[in-house]
């Protein structure tokens, strides 16, 4: 066994206050907890069962504790706006320093955007994309509802510290091909289980060269293939973002894989001429190149979504778009994953672009991610989506058909009327 | 109404004996096809039992000591604690597949639903009647018997201690105590 350790096994290590490696089980100190509508009642009733024999039934640490609406947003139904009211009472009652209510945003947006993940924490989240964190150089990873309620009491958790997967990721994307494409062919090649229990680690020319945003798509979509994080090692870029939220923050020249860490397996791409990649139904990793599928009729495109909402986003497909409206007979939806890249969209104009192309453009939400509440698909439908998941039922019925991919993909689909390669319009 | 197979109406009938009818799903059965998002509003197991697999098998009428046999992956998806709680509230009494996706496999040892990890999970059909104890399943339709792999040691502590509630419920109560002294 070598001396080397993954960027995992450090962050790990210092969690839970002693040397560990992949394979040990721990009880490790967490950074930052982050609970939503969904997910986070169920927490709170977790809790106040755990503190039921407790006089004083207050949480470990009411800082560290992110709490927000993103799902049901504005509450679309009686049960919605309950919960919402459960959770506001919790965090005011608590102290929640950080507490969002409607308006800020989709969590693994609000998250890095209001200096909540820093490199290297630990961070738990009662939702499975918070994977996320890892553009960053933070170990992001997704809990259930009890596991939140054990850390709102305690403020740590028990884990099995995973092994890693390593993916060098090498050569030079081609034109109109993004981040949301090479996430695709990974997990398609991986297969939706084929990182499961373990840490996958992006690293190679390629990653190095993406942009903050292109970096929180990848690592979003860990979870995809079964992963526990989606970590990326911090750089100067990482720190540039970081510094702009937590001005004091200094990147820490150590954290990151040593030369001689062991991997459970590494695998190695050249993206270089890769075209642009689309899930088919009802799996993600059921991937294809865009030329298997181009032509597909389409009823609605999604644009937005943790994986793909954020401004960047909105500017790629508004580029390919180019003035043009979307096509008869197409419906488009446009969600800017928060309040902060709404506005940076309604600042540069973005807005009025896609609304006026003919898009519904909606307030910053998960939106039909979930199938939660608006913007479903009725039996038939086909839907082309910038989100992460396209499960059967996912986005409403389960006789509609959903079709993932990037940004740039889902504008050229919207504008043609039928799934088209970005470079051909 | 769903067709009653005779494993179906056997099941029935041995119930009282401790037997379960098996229903078998395939690969990466995902939390949407577990519950579906828009019953996510419900936090009462009961209830959102009555929408388990809703979408893509409305035939799913479990009744009380039931098995939910799979393959791999089973549970992939959201971290929706909702999908073992479904399955929880249907009477469900443990879920048998190849491999467990891993969000789903905690939150299941959180809530006390039981797994059971078992390579031969496929030799299982649905409708087969199964007698489990412990880690061993033992299929009476087919005259089999299966192995499950056991729980590892911390994790088995945590069932032991009725859940991971009861668990960190000790834990507040040790960490007052030496405040205490």
């Amino acid at each position: 066994m070598s001396n080397g350790l993954t960027i995992t096994e450090k962050i790990f290590s210092r969690a839970s206050g002693r040397p560990v490696r992949a394979g040990d089980f721990v009880m490790a100190s967490i950074d930052r907890a982050m609970a939503h509508d969904i997910t986070g009642p169920l927490a709170v009733e977790g809790f106040y069962e755990i503190m039921r024999d407790e006089k004083e039934k207050k949480v470990w640490d009411p800082e560290k504790i992110i709490i927000l609406f993103d799902h049901q947003v504005p509450a679309d139904s009686l049960n919605a706006a309950r919960n919402h009211i459960l959770l506001r009472k919790f965090a005011r009652e608590q102290g929640i320093k950080h507490f969002y209510d409607l308006h800020e945003g989709i969590c693994h947006q609000v998250m890095p955007e209001k200096g909540h993940v820093l490199p290297g924490q630990l961070i738990v989240g009662s939702d499975s994309h918070t994977c996320a964190y890892g553009a960053l150089g933070a170990f992001g990873t997704g809990i259930g509802s009890t596991d939140m309620a054990a850390v709102f009491a305690l403020g740590k958790l028990w884990f099995r510290v995973p092994e890693s997967m390593r993916f060098e990721v090498n050569g030079k994307l081609g034109d109109r091909v993004y981040s949301k494409d090479i996430i695709l062919k990974l997990i398609g090649d991986v297969g939706a289980d084929g990182a499961r229990y373990k840490a996958c680690e992006y690293a190679g020319e390629a990653i190095r060269r993406l942009d903050v945003s292109q970096r929180m798509t990848i690592s979003n979509m860990a979870i995809e293939m079964g992963g526990k994080a989606g970590i990326i090692e911090p750089d100067g870029k990482t720190e540039k973002y970081v510094r702009e939220r937590s001005p004091g923050y200094r990147l820490d020249e150590g954290l990151k894989s040593d030369e001689d860490a062991e991997y459970a397996e590494v695998r190695e791409y050249d993206v270089t001429g890769m075209p642009p990649q689309v899930a088919c139904p009802h799996n993600v990793d059921n991937v294809v190149d865009i030329d298997k599928i181009e032509g597909k009729r389409i009823d609605q495109v999604f644009l937005g979504s943790c994986t793909n909402g954020r401004f960047e986003d909105l500017r790629i497909a508004a580029e390919v778009m180019d003035g043009r409206p979307v096509a008869k007979g197409v419906r488009m939806i446009v969600i800017p994953a928060s309040h902060t890249e709404y506005m940076k969209a309604l600042r540069a104009g973005l807005i009025e672009e896609f609304v006026s192309a003919g898009a519904l453009v909606e307030s910053p939400c998960c939106g039909p991610c979930m199938g939660g509440s608006f913007g479903l698909l009725g039996p038939g439908e086909v839907g082309l989506s910038t989100s992460n998941r396209n499960f059967r039922g996912r986005q409403g019925s389960p006789d509609a058909l959903v079709y993932l991919c990037s940004p740039a993909t889902a504008a050229a689909s919207a504008v043609k009327g039928k799934i088209a390669d970005p470079r051909s319009v | 109404m769903a067709r009653k197979t005779k494993a179906t109406e056997m099941a029935e009938a041995k119930h009282a004996g401790g037997l379960s009818r098996a229903w078998k799903f395939g690969d990466d059965v995902d939390t949407d096809a577990i519950i579906p998002g828009r019953f996510l509003t419900i936090n009462d197991p009961k209830e959102l039992a009555k929408h388990a697999f809703e979408g893509v098998r409305p035939d799913f009428r479990p009744s009380t000591g039931d098995v939910v046999v799979a393959g791999e992956n089973f549970g992939c998806g959201s971290s929706r604690e909702h999908a073992p709680l479904a399955l929880k509230g249907a009477g469900i009494k443990c879920v048998i597949a190849k491999s467990f996706a891993r969000i789903f496999f905690r939150n299941s040892i959180n809530i006390g639903l039981a797994m059971l990890e078992c390579r031969e999970a496929d030799r299982i059909a649905d409708g087969d009647v199964l007698e489990i104890e412990g880690n061993t399943i033992k299929n009476l339709t087919k005259g089999e018997t299966y192995e499950a792999a056991p729980l590892p040691g911390f994790l088995a502590e945590i069932v032991e201690s009725g859940g991971l509630i009861e668990y960190a419920r000790a834990m507040v109560a040790k960490k007052h105590k030496g405040k205490k002294k």
